[in-house]
C-alpha cells in the first residue's frame, strides 16, 4: 500500500506517494536521493542515518517515512547554504571529526540538534548529546574538538 | 633527495582532508551511493550449518518467483581463490562443502530486496553434517574430521624459530618468569558495511566493479581470475570507503559473486551487507593464546625470550600465515634481546576466518610481552621505564639477528615524553585506591619489503600529469580508506613544486585510470607511495626548472623555484608558472612524469631465515604510552581516564592527520582491552550488532593526549614512517598494566569485562 505523504524537506514543501512501510531512511535516499544519509548498522545501532525532524535528532533507519508526515526533515545536504558550508561542517573539516567519513553526516546532525537546544555545550554535554553515535575511525578526540569550535564559531557570529 | 626540498610550506603543516568538504557535505559518494538506475538486488544465501556436505541444492521455485533475474551455486563459483598466492582455499559460494555458518551457499539477482529475500527462502539444501570444531583441542584432537582435506590434523601452519642462545641466556638471568595470556578475537567494526556494485557489459564482454576494498589491485587479479576473464576485461574502482583497518584486504565472496550476476543477468548487480553479514565474512584479529617466558638480570636487561603463540584461525586461512609469522618477526625491532625463540601455531575451526587486522600479527604478542615485562619490573623493584631503557637498541642503525634493519629510533624521546607528561614520577606510587597508572610501548612496520603478490615490479607507482591548463593531476592507485593518502600525495608533490592546493588534482583507486598499487595494509603508503610521489614530483621540477632557464636565458642551476614562479637567483628576473609549463610543453605536449619507488634487496629480510620477508621493513616506527584507569570495585567496570601518548613518526607530514591516526589506533586498543569480543555459541555467531559487539562509545573513550615524536628516517619520504598501526599494542598493554595497579592483581585475558575483572577481585580476597 501506498499513501500520499506531505512534509518539508531541508526546507522545501514536497509531497510523494510512498510506501506505508518505507523507512525515512529509504525515502531519502532512494526517492530523494540524499546519499549522505548513511546505514551503517541493522538498525539503530550506529547513529549513522541520523537527520533532524523539527530539529531534534531522530534515527531515520528506525523511523517510517509516514511518522513524520508534515514535519521538517533536515539532513546533511541541507546543511551547506549558499554555497558555503556552515559551522559544524567547516570545523569537522578543519579539526579532522572526519577521517573516513561514513558516520559524518550523522555525528553532524547530531551535533546540529545539540547546538539548537544548548549553544554552549560543555564536554560532557557533548559526549553525552553524540552517545549513540559509533565512529571507528577518530575516537572521538576530533569529533569533540569539532563541535566546539563549532559552538565558538557559532557564538562568535551570533555576537556580530 | 629527502630532506633536499624540504621547506614546509605543504609537508609538516596541519592539513585538513583534501576530499574533507566531500565528507562533511554528504556529497561524497560510497559504494552503496553509486548511482545504477537499472542495478538488480542481490542476496546471498548462508549455511545454518557449521560443518557439513551439501548433497543438494534444489534453485528451481526460486528461479521460478516473479522478479528473480538469476540464481547461481558452487556451480556457477568453480575456481578457487584465496589472498595470499600459494593458498587458494576459498569459493565464493560454497562447493559440496560448508565449513563455518554463515558460509555462503547460493545467490539470487532481483528486481528488489523484499523479492531478493523471497527466494532465497526458496532455495532448498539438503546437508549431511560434520562433527564441528570451535576449540584448538577438539579440532586438532586425534580423528577429528579435516576442515581441509590437505591440511593434517586441521594445523593451518607451524612456525619455528630459535635464534641465539635461549637456554642460555634463562640460565643467566637473576628472574625468569613464565606467563599465559589469552586474547579474545576481535573485528574491525568500521563503520560502512560492506557493498558491491558490478556492472556487466555484454556488448564488449567487460566488467566494471566499485567495491569496498583496501586492495583494488587484489581484487582485480581474483575478480578476473574467478570470472574466467582476462585483467583487461576487467575495471576495479575504490570509491570514498567507509573505514579498512585491515578488514578489507581480502578479495570477499560478495566482490565475485555479485560479478557473477552481473555476467548472468547481463547487467547490473548491487549487493549491500547487512551489518550481521557483515561480522560473518570477519578476517578479524584471531584468539590468541600467548605463553611467554622471559628472562631478565637484576638491573633490568633481558637475557632471552621464548614466545609460543597459539592461533585460532577459522575456517579459511586468508591471511592466517602472514598473521603467524608477524607474531614472531616482531618480537624484534624494539628492544635488544640477545636470543629469541618462537613456536608460533594456527589452526583451523568452523568459524568465520579471521585475517588481518591494524597492527597485523603483532598486536596481541607485544601486549603480552609489555604486560609481562612490567610485571617482572615489579619483582625487581625496578621502575617500568627504567626496564624499557635498559633494553632499548644498541646502535642506530641496527640490524636485529632476523635481519630486520632499523634505520630510525626515536623510543627513548617517546619515553621521555609520556614520562613527564603523564607526571609519572611523582605519581606512580601515589596513586589512590582503585587507580592506576601503567604504561607499555610498540612498534610497527612501514610496509612490506616483499609484497605478497611477487612480480618484480616496483613497490609503488605514481603518475604525474601536468598540461595546458596548469593543474599537476596525480594519479594514484592507492586506496584512500579514511587514513587520509590521498591528501599525503598532495601534500608530498606540493612541497616538492612549491605549489599550493588549487594547482594539485588527485584521481585514484580506479584501474582503468590510475596505476596500479598493492594496496592499503602494513602500513606502506606513506612510506613506498610517498616515496614514488616524490621522486615524481622532483622530476617534473627538474623539467620545469629546465624550460624556465630556457625562458630566462641562465642556466638550470641557477633558477630558483618558488612554486608560482621561477627566477634567476639573486636577481629580480622572473617567470611566472603558467609560462613555464608553456615552455615545457613546446615541443613535447601533455608532461607526464612517472615516479616509482622499490625497496632495495637488503631491507627484504634474510635469506638464511625461512619466513623473514615478513616482518622485513625499511622502516619501524615506535610508541610509548602512560594509562590511567580507575576500576570500580562494585561495578567491575574499567574506566579509562587519560592516555598520555608519543609516538615516533619519523617526519610527520601532516601532523593533523598524524594525530588523528594515533589516536585513532590508542582508542581501538582500548576497546580491545575493555569491551570487544567475537562471541559464539556452537558456532552460532552471538554477537552480530553493534550493539553485542561493543565498541567504545563517546561516554567510555579517554581522553588521548598525543606527543610526535620526529626521528626523521634517512629513507621515508622527508623521512616520514607510519603512525596508525605501531600506537596501538602498547595502548592495550598500559590499561592492562593500569588495571593491575588498580585492582592487585595482575589481569591475563581480555577483554577486562567486569566478569573477568571479579574474578580478579575473587582472586585477590582468596589470597
Amino acid at each position: 500500500m501506498k499513501s500520499i505523504l506531505s512534509l518539508k524537506v531541508n526546507g522545501r514543501l514536497r509531497t510523494d506517494l510512498v510506501p506505508d512501510n518505507m523507512l525515512l531512511l529509504d525515502y531519502l535516499r532512494e526517492m530523494l536521493g540524499l546519499i549522505g544519509v548513511k546505514s551503517g548498522c541493522d538498525g539503530g545501532e550506529c547513529g549513522a542515518c541520523t537527520v533532524l525532524v523539527d530539529s531534534e535528532p531522530r534515527l531515520s533507519c528506525s523511523t517510517l517515512a509516514h511518522q513524520v508526515a508534515g514535519k521538517h526533515v533536515e539532513t546533511i545536504e541541507g546543511m551547506t547554504r549558499g554555497g558555503r558550508m556552515d559551522e559544524l561542517q567547516t570545523a569537522f573539516h578543519e579539526k579532522l571529526g572526519t577521517q573516513c567519513g561514513f558516520c559524518t553526516p550523522g555525528m553532524i546532525m547530531a551535533a546540529e540538534g545539540l547546538l539548537r537546544r544548548n549553544q554552549q555545550p560543555s564536554r560532557e554535554e557533548i559526549k553525552e548529546a553524540l552517545a549513540g553515535n559509533l565512529c571507528r575511525c577518530t575516537g572521538y578526540v576530533k569529533i569533540i574538538e569539532s563541535v566546539e569550535a563549532a559552538a565558538e564559531a557559532c557564538s562568535k557570529a551570533g555576537a556580530q | 633527495m629527502n630532506s633536499r626540498d624540504f621547506k614546509g610550506t605543504m609537508v609538516g603543516v596541519p592539513a585538513p582532508l583534501v576530499d574533507g568538504p566531500e565528507k562533511v557535505t554528504g556529497r561524497a559518494k560510497y559504494t552503496a551511493d553509486m548511482p545504477a538506475t537499472n542495478a538488480l538486488v542481490g542476496r546471498i544465501l548462508l549455511s545454518p550449518i557449521a560443518h557439513g556436505r551439501i548433497l543438494s541444492i534444489d534453485t528451481r521455485a526460486a528461479m521460478a518467483l516473479a522478479g528473480v533475474a538469476a540464481v547461481i551455486t558452487g556451480e556457477d563459483c568453480g575456481v578457487p581463490f584465496g589472498v595470499l598466492p600459494t593458498v587458494h582455499d576459498e569459493y565464493a559460494l560454497a562447493r559440496d562443502r560448508v565449513r563455518f555458518r554463515g558460509e555462503p551457499v547460493a545467490a539470487v539477482a532481483a528486481v528488489d530486496e523484499a523479492t531478493a529475500e523471497a527466494a532465497l527462502k526458496l532455495i532448498r539444501v539438503d546437508y549431511e553434517e560434520l562433527p564441528a570444531y570451535y576449540d584448538a583441542t577438539s579440532a586438532t584432537a586425534p580423528g577429528a574430521v579435516l576442515i581441509h582435506d590437505d591440511k593434517p590434523n586441521n594445523v593451518v601452519r607451524e612456525v619455528h624459530f630459535d635464534l641465539g642462545d635461549v637456554a642460555g641466556g634463562l640460565a643467566a638471568a637473576d628472574l625468569v618468569l613464565e606467563r599465559s595470556y589469552k586474547f579474545a578475537e576481535v573485528n574491525h567494526a568500521f563503520m560502512e558495511p560492506n557493498a558491491a556494485l558490478a556492472e556487466y557489459d555484454p556488448l564488449r564482454d567487460t566488467l566494471c566493479l566499485h567495491t569496498t576494498t583496501q586492495v583494488p589491485y587484489y581484487v582485480h587479479l581474483t575478480v578476473a581470475k574467478c570470472m574466467g576473464m582476462d585483467p583487461s576485461q576487467v575495471r576495479v574502482v575504490k570509491p570514498f570507503l567507509g573505514g579498512g583497518f585491515g578488514g578489507r584486504g581480502d578479495t570477499f565472496h560478495f566482490d565475485i559473486v555479485a560479478c557473477v550476476l552481473a555476467r548472468k543477468v547481463g547487467g547490473a548487480v548491487r549487493i549491500v551487507q547487512t551489518r550481521e553479514e557483515v561480522f560473518l565474512v570477519h578476517r578479524g584479529r584471531p584468539y590468541t593464546e600467548m605463553t611467554l617466558k622471559l628472562g631478565m638480570t637484576r638491573e633490568g636487561k633481558l637475557t632471552a625470550c621464548h614466545c609460543q603463540a597459539l592461533q585460532l584461525g577459522g575456517a579459511y586461512t586468508s591471511y592466517g600465515i602472514v598473521t603467524l609469522l608477524y607474531v614472531g618477526s616482531l618480537l624484534y625491532g624494539i628492544y635488544d634481546i640477545p636470543a629469541i625463540k618462537y613456536d608460533g601455531k594456527r589452526v583451523f575451526t568452523n568459524l568465520p576466518a579471521a585475517g588481518g587486522q591494524r597492527g597485523h600479527g603483532t598486536v596481541d604478542a607485544r601486549a603480552a610481552f609489555e604486560v609481562l615485562l612490567d610485571e617482572m619490573a615489579s619483582e625487581l623493584g625496578l621502575d617500568p621505564f627504567a626496564v624499557r631503557r635498559a633494553n632499548l637498541l644498541t646502535t642506530i642503525p641496527y640490524t636485529t639477528a632476523y635481519g630486520q634493519k632499523v634505520m630510525s629510533y626515536g623510543l627513548a624521546e617517546c619515553l621521555d615524553k609520556v614520562e613527564e607528561a603523564s607526571g609519572w614520577i611523582a605519581r606512580k606510587d601515589k596513586m589512590p585506591k582503585g587507580r592506576g597508572l601503567g604504561m607499555a610501548c610498540s612498534h610497527y612496520v612501514c610496509g612490506t619489503t616483499t609484497p605478497v603478490h611477487w612480480t618484480g615490479e616496483p613497490h609503488a607507482t605514481v603518475i604525474l600529469k601536468l598540461d595546458f591548463d596548469g593543474i599537476v593531476t596525480i594519479l594514484t592507485g592507492a586506496a584512500d580508506i579514511g587514513q587520509g593518502s590521498t591528501t599525503m600525495a598532495a601534500q608530498v608533490v606540493g612541497e616538492v613544486l612549491g605549489l599550493d592546493w588549487s594547482r594539485i588534482r588527485i584521481i585514484a583507486a580506479d584501474s582503468m585510470l590510475t596505476p596500479k598499487d598493492n594496496g592499503s595494509f602494513s602500513s606502506r603508503v606513506t612510506f613506498q607511495v610517498g616515496n614514488a610521489a616524490l621522486q615524481a614530483a622532483t622530476e617534473l621540477k627538474a623539467i620545469l626548472v629546465r624550460a624556465a632557464a630556457k625562458r630566462l636565458n641562465c642556466q638550470p642551476e641557477e633558477v630558483e623555484c618558488l612554486g608560482e614562479s621561477f627566477r634567476i637567483s639573486g636577481s629580480e628576473k622572473t617567470l611566472s608558472f603558467k609560462d613555464a609549463v608553456a615552455e615545457a610543453l613546446v615541443d613535447t605536449g601533455t608532461l607526464t612524469i612517472k615516479g616509482t619507488f622499490t625497496s632495495p634487496m637488503e631491507f627484504r629480510g634474510d635469506k638464511k631465515i625461512k619466513g623473514s620477508a615478513i616482518g622485513a621493513s625499511m622502516g619501524f616506527s615506535y610508541a610509548a604510552h602512560v594509562a590511567e584507569t580507575s576500576v570500580d570495585e562494585v561495578t567491575g567496570n574499567i574506566s579509562v581516564e587519560k592516555i598520555w601518548v608519543a609516538v615516533d613518526v619519523g617526519r610527520a607530514l601532516n601532523p593533523l592527520a598524524v594525530e588523528g591516526q594515533i589516536q585513532g589506533a590508542v582508542w581501538m586498543g582500548v576497546g580491545q582491552a575493555l569491551c570487544e569480543e567475537t562471541l559464539f555459541r556452537d558456532g552460532r555467531m552471538m554477537h552480530g550488532n553493534l550493539l553485542e559487539y561493543r565498541v567504545p562509545t563517546f561516554m567510555d573513550s579517554p581522553e588521548i593526549e598525543v606527543h610526535i615524536v620526529e626521528s626523521i628516517d634517512p629513507n621515508g619520504p622527508f623521512g616520514a614512517k607510519e603512525a596508525s598501526e605501531c600506537p596501538l599494542a602498547g595502548a592495550i598493554a598500559a590499561v592492562m598494566n593500569a588495571v593491575a595497579q588498580a585492582v592487585g592483581r595482575r589481569p591475563r585475558e581480555l577483554p577486562m569485562t567486569p566478569d573477568r575483572i571479579f574474578a580478579l577481585i575473587d582472586s585477590r580476597e582468596v589470597a
